[in-house]
């Protein structure tokens, strides 16, 4: 089943309140997805360098001796903070260098999402847990994308939870399933796309990095994956500056969109998009199966 | 889990003889369960639902002439079942809205999601904005009357009733249909394996004519419409094949 949700701010009004008008957006899904949870917040972009989200098993690893560590080595300048098992990195250098390091060194280390502004946290467990582990409330930014699993085909792991990034700020969440996964996946490892599961969704996400590096804009990535993707989906993306909402042509899998002067909003289920301000003067609709919706923010 | 304490937390507040549900304070199973109740007494014929805030299954399976107006958005299977009672939603619906539907009137004052008046055997479903993709999936009777558009795969295998559509039809209309008249005023995208176009005649004037009555639409015009049905290729035994057996 799962549940899918997005928030997309036109302008600045609500970007302090991002997360409080989003955390019961997360929780409403509950009943789609009562296994685990996760979100990716964009906001608090780095101008220089880069940002890498950071995950440990253990609540008391020394992140401090990390950041000293990657300091020395990179020679780089490390601004970091620790939210639960998570910590965010931001580096003076590109990240690839920073991932490259982590893998050979501290592998004990999860990446979840590297860029200048994404930040991916999620977890097993119910919403409205994953909501209060990492204090979502209080979360500031221009968007957010979410997603509530209910566990078909693969295990319940914070592996498994989405949302999956595959490229710098590019984050989606998937309700659906698809049936070409596999052998796409081996064309896009061969391409260079490198991927951590054996998840259909992390194909996806991975096929838009791929389109994306060939220079497609937001709009062209999605027109191709309506192409190449074989199955049942609705998608919301987010990158950098944009937000996008996709489902494929048979349209099996719910969607409802909400927009107002301030804000998009998407949710798999319109309970979920209830507690926005003003949504009772929003326009309210289905997205069309096939038909791609963008929302993009000028970038400077 | 404990369900015979229904009567605490249902909040019927009465003024004027209307029954007022607010669903921020009572559940959808207590809103069902005192309209369902009205089966025998009939106490209270009007019904005002508040904040359903997009709650899935509200006023279902009601089989009395209630009439019922929900006042917001409903999720999926509002109305489901419906028998006899008069259902207005003063929004858009979820999946499902009237599926099965015996008899009696649903009106949607926004837009339906896909399979709206599903498997429906009677009575009436207006929807005053579109309807999604498979509308009045499988049908065996009711009719269906959509001032906007309608997506795809709509009446699929339906097998009688009528649908009414004022707007465009999605692709693959009416596939593997049986006896339903669809009448449709915009495009139609593609229509399904053994649906055709059909010639208006006199009667089917009329028979929009009443519809459009029954419905309230008075800015219609039948004659702007183009009838679709089955070419009976699909569903009808042919006779060459009987040496198969």
């Amino acid at each position: 089943m799962c549940g899918i949700v997005g928030l997309y701010l036109k302008n600045d009004k609500y970007e302090n309140q991002l997360g409080k008008l989003f955390s019961p957006m997360l929780i409403a899904m509950t009943e789609r997805g009562p296994d685990s949870a996760g979100f990716a917040v964009y906001g608090d972009a780095v101008e220089d360098g880069n940002k890498l989200t950071l995950r440990h098993e253990d609540e008391n690893y020394d992140w401090a001796a990390l950041a000293k560590d990657i300091e020395s080595n990179l020679g780089t300048q490390v601004d970091w903070f620790q939210n639960s098992k998570v910590a965010v990195f931001k580096v003076a250098t590109d990240a690839e260098t920073v991932e490259d390091f982590l893998e050979q060194n501290h592998e004990d280390v999860l990446i979840m999402s590297s860029g200048k502004s994404i930040e991916i946290l999620k977890e097993v467990g119910l919403p409205e847990r994953i909501v209060e582990m990492f204090k979502l409330g209080e979360m500031k930014g221009s968007h957010i994308i979410g997603h509530t699993r209910m566990a078909t085909e693969s295990a319940v792991t914070m592996a498994g939870s989405h949302p999956f990034s595959t490229g710098l700020d590019l984050c989606l969440v998937h309700n659906g399933s698809l049936s070409n996964h596999n052998r796409l996946r081996q064309e896009l490892q061969h391409e260079g796309i490198e991927f951590d599961t054996q998840n259909d969704s992390e194909v996806a996400a991975g096929f838009l990095t791929y389109r994306l590096q060939q220079g497609d804009s937001l709009n062209e990535a999605l027109e191709h994956a309506l192409e190449k993707l074989d199955g049942f989906y609705t998608f919301t993306i987010g990158t950098k500056d944009g937000f996008a909402v996709v489902r494929d042509p048979i349209a099996c899998k719910p969607a409802v969109i909400a927009e107002t002067d301030d804000y998009v909003a998407m949710a798999s289920e319109y309970q979920a998009l209830t507690t926005l301000p003003g949504i009772e003067d929003a326009k309210v609709w289905e997205p069309e199966p096939s038909k791609i919706y963008v929302w993009e923010r000028n970038s400077n | 889990m404990t369900t015979n304490n229904l009567a605490e937390n249902t909040a019927v507040e009465t003024v004027a003889g209307v029954g007022t549900v607010d669903l921020a304070k009572s559940s959808v199973r207590s809103l069902n369960q005192a309209l369902h109740d009205q089966h025998d007494q009939m106490a209270i014929t009007q019904w005002e639902v508040l904040n359903p805030k997009g709650q899935h299954n509200l006023a279902v399976g009601l089989d009395a002439k209630l009439k019922v107006d929900i006042r917001g958005h409903a999720g999926y299977y509002c109305a489901g079942m419906n028998k006899e009672a008069e259902v207005t939603v003063h929004g858009n619906t979820g999946q499902g809205v009237a599926e099965n539907m015996m008899s009696g009137v649903v009106r949607i004052k926004g837009s339906a999601s896909s399979a709206a008046g599903a498997t429906a055997h009677g009575g009436l479903l207006v929807i005053e904005g579109d309807a999604g993709s498979r509308c009045g999936i499988s049908m065996k009777g009711a009719d269906i009357v959509v001032r906007g558009n309608v997506g795809h795969m709509s009446c699929f295998m339906a097998q009688a009733g009528t649908l009414v559509v004022c707007g465009d039809a999605g692709e693959a209309l009416g596939d593997s249909l049986y006896e339903v008249h669809i009448y449709v005023k915009g495009s139609v995208k593609s229509l399904g394996a053994d649906c055709i176009e059909k010639e208006m005649r006199p009667e089917h004037i009329e028979e929009l004519t009443e519809l459009f009555e029954r419905a309230g639409m008075d800015d219609q015009d039948p004659r702007d419409f183009k009838r679709y049905g089955s070419a009976r290729q699909l569903y009808n035994f042919k006779v060459d094949n009987a040496g198969a057996y």
